[in-house]
Formats: structure tokens, C-alpha cells, sequence
């Protein structure tokens, strides 16, 4: 790419119009300083631009022209053919159950995660200790890359031989078929995700709690409120950003996942009757593995428009959480 | 202020151990051999395999290889979020031009937009330019990040004086060696952030590098992937894989755990 040497040249020697012979230098300086000032900070923010608009915009907008095409991956585009694609994804049985499996895992990585991060994040907020040291054996997960992480907890989760199932059994319990059992799997899958995110989600919420000014709360202690109420009349409200901006990112991220589930098992393509087939593995399956971008480039413009829909729900539900638990107090 | 009861030690250091345990656990199944998980007991000490294992694992799946293209793509990716956004985020904070308020709100906006929907074009493009296989297909997507400019936006805003640029300005330096000389050495804290934060993401980052690299040039995640492809009755092998692509990171986060954890803290507070 040329837009790295278009920026690291320095504007001020390149960018000057050719002064005549005869004026003076100090005009000429003055003159060049002029363009140098006016156009280094559009050349400043232009490799942003130009590299999202060709690799996030141009791809993004063009996904909806290939949705519309009858587009093979090797044949390239075909005929143009309107909503068909559409129609065909969304009267088929498989993405409806990619969506389901999608919410499912979504929900049950999201909402304990959220709840087990402010949790931590208000013992993290005492007086502790070596605090450094407990932020960073918290924040560890997050180093670890997920298909890393898919492939350990899939071993404790075997159905044969799985950690997990040996302590059930030891408890006296049935050991639970963790690879084909729908709804299990689907448990497994938000573990791993929970595993990875929920340190990094406390440290966030931390950070916010740490803002919320002391003297709140030793008013709250005077009037006689215990650390409970304290927590919800006083730290939920005061987090309530933070809050929303937790639940919007997990939300973007947890929708699209891809990367546990498809480790699940070394087939990778969601469990033998799908049983954990997200709709990033549907849209895969069908660009790269049967070759249809068209329909695939259908499934990425529906998963937008999904992830915009819970996005604005959860905007709207969260608000009114929080306000509510505001007004209480 | 009080010190906490031993209760909060006692949730913390679960949640600690719990960190640490699936780590552990592979490490252990991947110091033993194939046999280990259908003993009756679980085993408790490592066993003597790692090293052999380990070393099935490099001969199996192109390690090496993707160990280096992990390291050239990471280091080259993250090297460019920082020069770049550092650029983008001393324009928005210090520099005054029209319509800086509107693009900012544009970058903004661009974070809320996943990216990753693109695929299938974005697939295409590398195709045509004959980058499928290639790290090319892998660092050029990467090269800038809406968060980076908007991170460094919000940093330098503070961090840098606007009277020190007056007076750079006012002695004559032109506009690229103000910043390179004033906003650059500011930018210095926020930059190793936003660098430590990048190099983790794409070091982890697993379906772009899966879909447009292939088998026979892949990034560690990918050559992961394919262990378990190849050896999948086999978990004392799939888990010394696991093992060997995390130690490069467990080593980072040794040394740079510190700021990972006050990068994080920062960022969550200007939000």
C-alpha cells in the first residue's frame, strides 16, 4: 500500500507551490507553512479513511450487491436474482436454528458473565492487598487466544473421559452428553467464552466504580443501608454507562461468535445435527464450503441487521434498568 | 479505609485459581500420553511427555512457521495501529481543520459497525489482488482501527499542552516535526497501550486468518485448528499445542500484565 509513504513524507517540503524567484524567503516560508497547516491534518487522518473505506466500508456495502446475485465463489457473479437469496435463507430450517443456537449461547455467555464481572469488580473494589496482583490473575484468560481456549474446555467437557463428567459422577449425578445434547452444548460453549471475558469485563466495571465518589456511600452507611442496597441504589446507577457499553460490545461480539463453537468438535461445522451451529458457522459454511457467496453475503446482511436490532433493544431495556433502580432510591 | 474480610480474599483467589486451572489442566493432560484420560484416575502431577509431545506438534502442523507469521503479523499490525492512529488521533486532538468534528463522529461510528460482516467481498478483493495464502491478506485489513484513532483522540487531548505546539509552531518547525517532536514523545504511554492491546487481539484472532490463509501458511490459531483436524482422539497432543501457542503470550502478559490492567482501567473511564 502507498499510503504509509504518502504520510511519513514530511507535508511542509512537498506539499508548497513553487514560489517565484523573486520574493523573498521569508514569504516563501510563510506560503509553504500556509499549505502546511491547512492540508497536514486531512493527510494525517487519511490512512484511516482510505484503508477502512477499502477493507470495512467498500466490503461491507458490497456484501448487499453480492446478496443479490446468484454468486459462486469460483464462477463469480452470476444472474442477478433479487430477494431469492433471501427468501432461501430465511425460509430454510437451518438458519432459524443458527439463530436460535446463536441467542442461546449469546444469552448464556452474556447475562452470568455480566452479573459474575460486577460481582468481582465490587471485591475488587475494596481496600485490598497486593491489588495489582489480583487484577492481573484476573485479566489472565484474556491472553489466552480462543480457539486455545475452545480446545482445553472441550476436553474438560468431553462426554467420554471430560473433567467435568468425572466430577458429576463423582457427586453421584449422570454425566451429561455435552457434544450432542443441544442445550448442553451450548452451556459448554458460553464457559468458554465466559472464561475468557468476564475478568476483562470486572476490570472495565472497576474502573467506573472506582469514579463513584467515596462519601456516597458512607452517607448511604449513616442512613443506615447495607453493602446490598448500597450496591444497587448507589453503584448500579452510577455505572450505568459503563453498564450499557459492557452489554453493546458483548452483544456485537457475542453474535458473531465463531471461533468456540466451531472448535467444539474437530468437525467444525456445529455438531452432527447442528446442534451449536451459530450464524457466523452458517455463513462460512455456505461461502467456503458450498461455495455460495450470494447466499452467504444474505446471511452476513441478516446477522447486521440482528445485531442492530438487539443492540438498540438492549440500549432501550438497560436504560430502563437502570433509571428505575435510580428512581427507587 | 478498611481492609476487607477474608471472604473477599476467598472469592477473589476462586476466581484466580479459576483462571488459572484450564491452563493448568492442559498443561498436565499434554505433559502425559494418550492414555492418561482413560485411566481410572485423573492425573495429578505432570507427567514426563511435554517435550515429547511438544515435539509431534511441531512436526505435525507447520509450527514454526506459523509462530513467525503470529510474531510478523502481530508485530507489523500493531506497529501500524499505533503510527497511525497516534497520526489520525494528534490531528482530532490538537489540530484545528474544517469538518474535524463531523469525521470524528464518522471514526466513532465506524466501532459500532462489525466489520467482520464483510467477508465475503473482503474474501474476494484478496482474491483478485492474489493475496489468499498470504500474510498480506492478513496485516493490510488490520493496518488502522477505529478504536486506535479514537484511544489516541482521547489521550493526546489532555496529554499534550496545545501551547507547546504554539510554540513549536511559532519558531518556525513545520507541521510534521511539531508532531513528531511534541505530540510523538507524548503519545509515548498511550501508544505502548494501545500496542500491547492490538498485538493480543491479533495474535488471538482466528476467522479472518482461517478463511483467507489456508493450510500450508497459516497463524498459530489456524495451525492449531488444524491439529485438531489431524489428531483429534489425540488430547495430550491438541493440548501441548494449545500449550505452545499460549506461552508466548503468558510470557507478555508476565512483563506487561501491569499495564495491560491499568490499559483497560484507562480506557473504561473516558468512555
Amino acid at each position: 500500500m502507498t499510503v504509509g509513504a504518502t504520510t511519513t513524507a514530511p507535508p511542509a517540503t512537498t506539499a508548497g507551490p513553487l514560489p517565484a524567484p523573486a520574493s523573498p524567503k521569508r514569504e516563501r516560508r510563510g506560503r509553504r507553512s500556509g499549505v502546511d497547516v491547512r492540508f497536514s491534518p486531512y493527510l494525517y487522518i487519511a490512512p484511516f479513511f482510505v484503508l477502512f473505506a477499502v477493507t470495512g466500508l467498500f466490503p461491507l456495502l458490497y456484501t448487499g450487491w453480492v446478496a443479490l446475485h446468484d454468486w459462486d465463489q469460483i464462477m463469480g457473479q452470476g444472474e442477478f436474482v433479487g430477494l431469492d437469496n433471501f427468501v432461501a435463507v430465511l425460509t430454510g430450517s437451518a438458519f432459524w436454528r443458527a439463530f436460535t443456537n446463536t441467542v442461546s449461547i449469546f444469552v448464556l455467555s452474556s447475562v452470568p458473565q455480566i452479573a459474575a464481572a460486577l460481582l468481582i469488580a465490587t471485591a475488587l473494589d475494596r481496600n485490598l492487598r497486593a491489588k495489582t496482583l489480583w487484577r492481573m490473575g484476573v485479566l489472565l484468560p484474556y491472553v489466552v487466544a480462543p480457539v486455545a481456549v475452545a480446545l482445553i474446555f472441550s476436553n474438560l467437557f468431553a462426554d467420554r473421559f471430560g473433567l467435568i463428567n468425572a466430577l458429576l459422577e463423582t457427586v453421584g449425578l449422570e454425566p451429561v452428553r455435552w457434544h450432542s445434547d443441544r442445550f448442553a452444548s451450548h452451556v459448554a460453549i458460553a464457559t468458554m467464552v465466559n472464561f475468557r471475558w468476564t475478568g476483562y469485563n470486572a476490570l472495565i466495571l472497576l474502573a467506573a466504580m472506582q469514579a463513584v465518589p467515596r462519601d456516597l456511600y458512607e452517607q448511604a452507611a449513616i442512613d443506615g443501608a447495607n453493602a446490598w442496597r448500597q450496591f444497587w441504589a448507589i453503584t448500579v446507577p452510577m455505572l450505568r454507562p459503563t453498564i450499557i457499553f459492557v452489554i453493546i460490545t458483548s452483544t456485537i461480539g457475542g453474535l458473531q461468535i465463531f471461533d468456540e463453537p466451531r472448535m467444539f468438535d474437530q468437525y467444525g461445522r456445529g455438531g452432527a445435527d447442528q446442534q451449536w451451529q451459530t450464524l457466523t458457522i452458517y455463513l462460512y459454511e455456505l461461502g467456503w464450503t458450498r461455495s455460495d457467496f450470494g447466499m452467504a453475503s444474505a446471511v452476513a446482511w441478516l446477522l447486521f441487521l440482528i445485531i442492530v436490532g438487539f443492540g438498540i433493544v438492549n440500549y432501550l431495556i438497560t436504560r430502563r434498568i437502570a433509571t428505575a433502580e435510580g428512581k427507587k432510591s | 479505609m478498611r481492609r476487607p474480610s477474608w471472604f473477599v480474599y476467598g472469592l477473589l483467589a476462586a476466581v484466580v485459581l479459576g483462571s488459572m486451572f484450564p491452563l493448568w489442566w492442559s498443561f498436565l493432560i499434554a505433559s502425559h500420553d494418550a492414555t492418561v484420560l482413560s485411566r481410572e484416575r485423573f492425573p495429578l502431577i505432570p507427567g514426563g511427555n511435554f517435550l515429547r509431545n511438544a515435539a509431534t506438534v511441531i512436526d505435525t502442523v507447520p509450527f514454526w512457521r506459523a509462530t513467525m507469521n503470529s510474531i510478523i503479523v502481530s508485530t507489523t499490525v500493531s506497529a501500524s495501529v499505533v503510527f497511525f492512529s497516534t497520526l489520525a488521533g494528534y490531528a482530532f486532538a490538537k489540530l484545528r481543520f474544517r469538518f474535524s468534528g463531523p469525521l470524528l463522529v464518522f471514526v466513532i461510528a465506524t466501532m459500532a459497525v462489525p466489520t467482520q460482516l464483510g467477508v465475503v467481498p473482503l474474501y474476494q478483493v484478496m482474491a483478485k489482488l492474489g493475496w489468499t495464502g498470504e500474510l498480506t491478506a492478513v496485516i493490510v485489513p488490520g493496518l488502522v482501527t477505529a478504536f486506535g484513532v479514537f484511544w489516541m483522540t482521547q489521550y493526546l487531548t489532555q496529554a499534550v499542552p496545545t501551547e507547546l505546539i504554539e510554540a513549536a509552531r511559532v519558531d518556525g518547525a513545520s507541521m510534521i516535526r511539531t508532531f513528531w517532536h511534541v505530540g510523538l514523545p507524548a503519545a509515548r504511554p498511550a501508544a505502548w497501550m494501545l500496542g500491547l492491546f492490538t498485538f493480543v487481539a491479533t495474535w488471538t484472532n482466528f476467522f479472518w486468518p482461517f478463511i483467507v490463509l489456508g493450510p500450508r501458511n497459516p497463524t498459530l490459531p489456524v495451525a492449531l485448528q488444524q491439529l485438531q483436524a489431524a489428531h483429534f482422539v489425540d488430547y495430550s497432543l491438541v493440548l501441548a499445542g494449545a500449550v505452545l501457542a499460549t506461552i508466548p503470550l503468558i510470557l507478555l502478559f508476565a512483563v506487561a500484565g501491569r499495564q495491560l490492567v491499568s490499559g483497560i482501567m484507562q480506557g473504561a473511564v473516558k468512555q
